[in-house]
Parts: structure tokens; sequence; C-alpha cells
């Protein structure tokens, strides 16, 4: 079945306060999608990753590895996290996407996986 | 044969590859099978005649040659190939011979335009292209008539055509008509499809003339085909009648020097009235039904201005009311702006800049008619000066030379 990547973006100064009850229910929120998915067949993998100020970049050219600080694109939004999910189609994947954008505040990007 | 064999086109390229798209389970292959067939037509058809069925005739010949095709490819092992003769042969095997058979076939056939509206205009894609999908796999028009009736050139549309079938085949968009819970908001986005490509036509965004005939026309066909096809569907038969009542004053929109006419300076002997006939039928149809929807009331105010036989007779109160409905049912900066016009004409410009003023002026700040029509409500109010601030904004927003000497008219008669 296709796979597809559906990426949460936020601005780049989004940084959670999960102390918070709006954090929290956002928590919840995706919780149960992810159980949704998972009852559903369609998850693969999912995870929140930290803020892009964490990021490294790393290189490989002629055998030399290298690295600078990241983020790698110097954009305005980053990602903020991701799902892999397995659908039958594009249809089935946008309406899954509609309610990762609920649970996460969206705004949410689709992109299919070759293969 | 020439001419016969061209409208035989016409009518059936866009059938045709509806269902090869379905039976091939690719939109290229599906391409490429409907002009070779059309190319073998192109042939025999002046030696033998025209076949009784040639749309079955060019789905048939299309389907054969792309099998022989893939076969020939499948042979040299090439993977993209093969991936196609694993969806031909899934087909195949569940394929059913009764579907030959010639009454069937029309009713598939016709399922298979519907999947291919609802693809085209997936709203996964940019409304550019999915008007020139439209265009080259619905109405069979050639990469360069669709890049000329945009003023792009050829290589620019191509690659966007291209770009957004790529979409939909990474995307493994799937080829059917929506089911009920999405049917109302996919069908929108056919509808407005459709009528993005009739207002390019009927007001040109750009270049040397006012309208396209061929993109109305085009856009007209394609609302009749879906009317047709989802008889129940009263915004499906708004929207057509929305575009007839519009095109019923194709010809008296355009002076005779070329210079563009507006609503109430128009010779109303010169609109067409066995399109307004039609249109009315439509618009009296949709309000039987009573479930009313944007285009329905859209077309329901083109009526009212038909109706009309003098502009000064138009029932503006009436329209009003129908822009009331429109913009408590889908609240939108145009109808605002179109009401603003409606209620100017009833109660005067100091009313219509009043409701204009309830717009945000920032929805409209790049819309052309929003500030011509503000222009010329400020004209009537007496205030010269903010009505020539506002025509210097409009005719430097006008795209179209027709309309941007109109204004320039306008402007200099203050």
């Amino acid at each position: 079945m296709p796979q597809y990547l559906i990426s949460v973006w936020h601005d780049d100064t989004y940084e959670p306060d999960f102390s918070t009850p709006d954090a929290q229910r956002r928590v919840a929120e995706v919780g149960a999608f992810n159980e949704e998915l998972t009852k559903a067949g369609a998850w693969v993998f999912a995870a929140g990753l930290h803020p892009a100020s964490s990021a490294t970049v790393v290189r490989s050219s002629a055998g030399e590895v290298s690295m600078t600080d990241g983020p790698y694109a110097e954009t305005k939004e980053q990602m903020g996290g991701f799902w892999v999910i397995e659908a039958s189609g594009l249809d089935a994947a946008l309406a899954w996407a509609g309610k990762a954008a609920a649970a996460s505040g969206g705004p949410v990007e689709v992109r299919p996986a070759q293969g | 044969m020439t001419g016969p064999l061209d409208e035989v086109f016409r009518r059936e390229a866009g059938r045709c590859t509806a269902t090869l798209i379905r039976v091939l389970g690719d939109i290229s292959v599906a391409e490429d099978a409907v002009a070779e067939a059309f190319a073998i037509a192109a042939e025999q058809w002046p030696k033998t005649g025209i076949p009784p069925n040639p749309g079955g005739w060019i789905t048939t010949t299309g389907r054969n040659r792309a099998i022989d095709w893939l076969r020939r490819e499948s042979t040299r092992g090439e993977r993209h190939l093969a991936a196609h003769r694993l969806q031909v042969e899934s087909m195949e095997s569940d394929h059913n011979p009764e579907l030959d058979r010639l009454d069937d076939f029309v009713d598939v056939v016709a399922d298979d335009q519907l999947r291919l509206m609802f693809l085209c205009a997936h709203p996964a894609l940019a409304a550019d292209a999915q008007v020139g999908l439209i265009l080259r796999l619905l109405a069979g028009l050639s990469m360069g008539e669709i890049a000329t009736a945009f003023l792009v050139p050829e290589a620019t549309m191509a690659q966007r055509i291209v770009r957004a079938k790529r979409k939909l085949h990474d995307n493994h968009a799937s080829y059917r008509v929506p089911g009920a819970a999405e049917l109302p908001a996919r069908l929108h986005a056919v509808l407005a499809a459709i009528y993005l490509v009739f207002t390019e036509g009927h007001t040109a965004t750009s270049g040397q003339t006012l309208t396209r005939t061929g993109l109305s026309s085009e856009a007209i066909r394609l609302g009749r085909i879906l009317v047709e096809l989802m008889p129940d569907e009263p915004e499906a038969t708004g929207l057509l009648a929305l575009m007839l009542l519009s095109e019923s004053r194709r010809a008296a929109r355009v002076a005779a020097d070329g210079t563009m006419v507006r609503l109430a300076g128009q010779d109303r002997d010169r609109w067409d009235r066995t399109l307004i006939g039609e249109g009315h039928q439509l618009v009296r149809a949709c309000l039987r039904r009573n479930q009313p929807g944007p285009f329905q009331i859209q077309a329901a105010i083109a009526a009212v201005h038909a109706d009309a036989p003098a502009a000064e007779s138009t029932d503006w109160a009436q329209i009003i009311a129908l822009y009331d409905q429109l913009c408590a049912l889908r609240p939108h900066p145009v109808a605002a702006l179109n009401r603003s016009v409606a209620v100017g004409e009833l109660h005067g410009p100091a009313e219509g800049l009043d409701a204009l003023a309830e717009i945000d002026p920032a929805s409209l700040e790049n819309y052309q008619p929003y500030h011509a029509a503000r222009a010329d409500l400020l004209a009537r109010a007496g205030r010269h000066d903010e009505a020539i601030a506002a025509y210097d904004r409009a005719i430097e927003l006008a795209a179209n030379t027709i309309e941007r000497d109109f204004l320039v008219r306008q402007r200099a008669a203050l």
C-alpha cells in the first residue's frame, strides 16, 4: 500500500510549554489520533521533534565528514513532527491529514513516498 | 474528412480519454492511445466511412494499441512500464466482455467522464493546473491551444500540465467519483474549475481582446456534460444556467469599435434570447428543487438582469435580496462588493458607499472591479478627487487593455 509522510509545520520560534492546559489537550488529541491510525492499520511511524534550533547538519564529501549547527534550511517555518502512514490512495491520505491537522493544530504537508 | 473527423474529435476525445485512463491506469498512456487511435481513424475513415459508434471505435482501437505498446515495452524489461502491464492485466482479469456491447459501453463511458472531472479538479492541485488538465484531457485541446488561450508560452503550459499529471500519479490519486461525504466539497471544486475556464473566456484577464469565445463555449459544453451526468445536483444546473445567462450578453459587451460596454449601457436587443430562455428554464428548475447554492443564486441574479427590458427597469430590490442570500450562504468579499453596487443602484451612491465600507478593503485591495465600482460610486456622489484616485488604482490593476481603455475613458469623463 502507498505510504505518505504527513509533516507538521510551525513558525521557527514555536516552542510548546507542555505544562499549559492547551498543550496538554494537544498531546491528548495527537494521542487519540495515533490510536485511530493504529486501529485502522494505517500507522507506520510518528514522532514529535525538538525545536529546529536543536538540529545539526552533517555532510560527507570525499570521505570527509563535517558538521555545522542546523537547521539545514534557514526558513521561517520548520517541521515540528511527522507521521508516516499507509493509505489506499491520495484521498484516503488527505482524509488522515485533515485529522492530523486538527489534532496537531497544523498546518500539515502530505507527501507520497517513492516505491 | 477533416471536418467530420474534427467534430468527432471534439465530441469524443474527452470521453475516450476518460475511459482509457481507467482501462490503462495511466493518464499519459491514455492520451497517447487516443491520439494514436485518431491518427489511425484519419487514415481509415475516409475509405471506410465513420463507424456507427465512433467513440467506441476510438476507445477500442486506442486500448488495443496501448496494450501492444505495453507488451512490447515489457519484453524490454523496463520496470516502470512493467508496472503498467500489471495494471492492465489486473484490469483485464476482471474485464467484463459484456461491457463491449454497445449499450453498456455508453454507460461506462459516462461514469468515466465524471471520474475524470473529479480527478482534473482535485483540490490538491492549484487552480491553474486544474484548468489546464480539464482543457487538455476533457476538452481535448492541444497544449498549444491551451497556452494561446491563457497567453503563456507553450512550454510553460506543458510544464504545468505535466507537473499536475505527475503529482496525481506520484500521489496514487484514485480514479473515482467521491463518496457522499466528500461529494459536496469535491463537486464544488469541479464547478469552480469549469467556471474559471468560463470566466477566463468571458473576461480575459490579460491581452488585447475582452473575451475569448473558445474557452467560454468549452466551459458551457463541459457544464452541459456535467448536468447530464449529475442531473440531481442543482448546483451543476445552477452553474450551467449562470454561464448561459452571462454568455447571452457576449455580443452586447463589446461595441463595434472594440470598446467595452457595461451592463447598464448594453443594447439589450443584442442579447441572445435563446440562451436566456434556456438559462431561465434551468433557474426555474433549480428553484423548484429548493436546495439553494452559490451558483444557483448567481444564476438567479443573472436571470433578474435578463428579465429587465431596459437597465432602468432592473429589479434591484430582488437583486439585493439574492445577494443577501448569497452572502449568508457563503460570505465572500466579491459578493459583498456586487451587493454594494446593487445598493448604489437602488438607494443611491451614498448608501452604496456605506455598504462598500463594510467590506474589509484589504480583502479586495488587488481586485480591479472593487476600485472601478468604488470610483463610480464616488463620482456619482460628487467626490471627484477620491473617484480619480480610485480610477487610477483600477487602471493600474487592469490587465486587459479593453478594460483599461474603458476605465481611462470613465476617468477622463469626470
